[in-house]
């Protein structure tokens, strides 16, 4: 196991990857964020706690979204669904999408699917913790990245997000 | 997770885990059909076909909307108008229907067995719908549901079943899975329409009086009487039936408790429901209705996994 970003690290690129968010949308008033369940709500969480440090609370809308019955492979085997909860308009709105690895894809392909059942946003982004580079099955790249990783098909990245934060990392599995 | 059996042929053989499971996604996609689209792609290339050779308005149309909503292929077949008015057998229609690749059949026969001899012969998933008087699964998923929203659990809900308990598929598969989930049984009605060894053979008490029955209970799930199904009159009439077993607002208002009314319909209104019952505020009737597709969708999305 190797140790892609440690706690202290997990912290850091968490802060910039909000801050860069901010400098793109500063008003935030047609900025929605979106994270995908069902781990990367812990990253979502996270981003937006550390923008309700910058802005008022008020300015952020933050839902949840699940896209089990949109994935490609819902019937190879059995996928349980959890809340989505979006309790806003998307309709013309920027949605930050956020996950914690994008890799090959395919999440991000059924999630823009499950959206668009929701309204016709105006614009997508995608935030990412980890990006798997090299290993896309589809054409989608995210718009702001915690930390570019080569890795091969076999490895296995996990993030430990979560209420503990001494225990919070991203760590690198050979298998 | 997944369940434990490939067709959904009754509650009977199901676990109380996979109970929890079709409960639970239930639930998940009565989320979706809150939605602004209320679709999704998940049984985008399965085909299903509706096999109905008995009447049916809310099963059937629950049925095709599940299907619908999960974007699966749906074919329908009303026995009526099919070649089963020619004599085709059962097991040529539906090798017929599936050697034009349909994966999932839906089926609703007047024969108790049918769905259970169909799994036998052949390799397409079958959801029961319906069979004479055995079983109707769905129905009793979808009752369960319905309960469970209404008080959060099962587990010791006492649940009155009123009416031709004999005749009824719905009372037998509700009352399995009553059982199943920790619930209390009482069916009540006249003793003709109530098999004589019931206690021994499914646990559930009787009490010939309905009053009594509305007195215990927090449900009360009240059956049409079958006439179809009935070969040998079994009461006198239908205007004393209403009499000694129907519910009316005047006795629904004598007993303490405010008990919830339920009804898997068609209602025989002034029969053994009164209208201003059925429509009152105690009835959840069509809650139960609007349930039912989601319930559907569940056990549709979950047997396709198997």
């Amino acid at each position: 196991m190797k140790t892609i970003l440690s706690h202290h690290q997990v912290t850091l690129t968490i802060k910039r990857l909000a801050h860069q968010v901010l400098e793109n949308h500063m008003q935030l008033e047609n900025t929605v964020f979106i994270g995908l369940q069902p781990r990367g709500v812990f990253m979502s969480d996270k981003i937006v706690h550390e923008l309700q440090q910058l802005v008022h609370p008020s300015f952020i809308q933050y839902g949840k979204l699940d896209i089990t019955f949109y994935r490609d492979d819902v019937r190879k085997q059995l996928h349980r669904a959890n809340k989505t909860d979006i309790k806003f308009s998307i309709e013309n709105k920027t949605v930050v999408l956020i996950d914690d690895v994008l890799w090959t894809g395919r999440t991000i392909r059924a999630a823009l699917d499950a959206l668009l059942d929701f309204g016709r946003p105006q614009k997508v982004e995608l935030c990412v913790l980890i990006d798997r580079r090299f290993s896309r099955e589809y054409p989608i790249q995210a718009d702001y990245i915690g930390r570019s990783i080569d890795t091969f098909a076999n490895q296995k990245v996990m993030v430990f997000l979560g209420q503990n934060s001494e225990t919070e990392s991203v760590q690198l599995l050979e298998s | 997770m997944k369940l434990s059996t490939k067709h959904l042929l009754g509650i009977k053989n199901l676990t109380k885990e996979d109970i929890q499971l079709i409960l639970s996604t239930a639930s998940d996609f009565k989320d979706v059909l809150q939605r602004p689209v209320k679709k999704v792609p998940s049984l985008r290339d399965v085909t299903i076909v509706n096999l109905f050779y008995e009447n049916s308005t809310r099963t059937r149309m629950s049925f095709e909307l599940a299907e619908k909503r999960l974007s699966a292929d749906t074919l329908n077949f009303a026995a009526s108008s099919s070649s089963a008015a020619k004599g085709e057998t059962l097991l040529d229609t539906v090798n017929n229907i599936l050697s034009m690749k349909v994966d999932m059949v839906v089926m609703r026969h007047s024969a108790s067995g049918a769905p259970h001899f169909l799994a036998k012969h052949i390799p397409a998933a079958i959801v029961n719908a319906g069979d004479g008087i055995n079983e109707h699964p769905t129905q009793a998923l979808l009752d369960a549901f319905s309960m469970q929203e209404k008080f959060g659990t099962l587990q010791g809900l006492k649940v009155a079943i009123i009416g031709d308990i004999m005749h009824s598929r719905v009372a037998l598969s509700n009352i399995y899975l009553l059982k199943k989930m920790g619930a209390e049984v009482v069916v009540a009605g006249p003793p003709t329409l109530i098999p004589k060894y019931i206690t021994e053979a499914l646990g559930v008490k009787v009490e010939y009086k309905v009053k009594n029955a509305l007195e215990w209970c927090d449900v009360a799930n009240v059956l049409r009487i079958q006439l179809e199904r009935q070969n040998q009159p079994l009461f006198s009439s239908l205007r004393e039936y209403s009499l000694a077993y129907g519910i009316n607002k005047q006795l629904l208002d004598s007993i303490s408790n405010k008990i919830t009314i339920m009804h898997p319909g068609p209602i025989n209104r002034g029969v053994e429901l009164d209208s201003d019952v059925a429509d009152g505020n105690q009835s959840i009737i069509l809650q139960q209705v609007e349930n039912g597709v989601a319930v559907r969708m569940a056990v549709l999305y979950l047997l396709s996994n198997n």
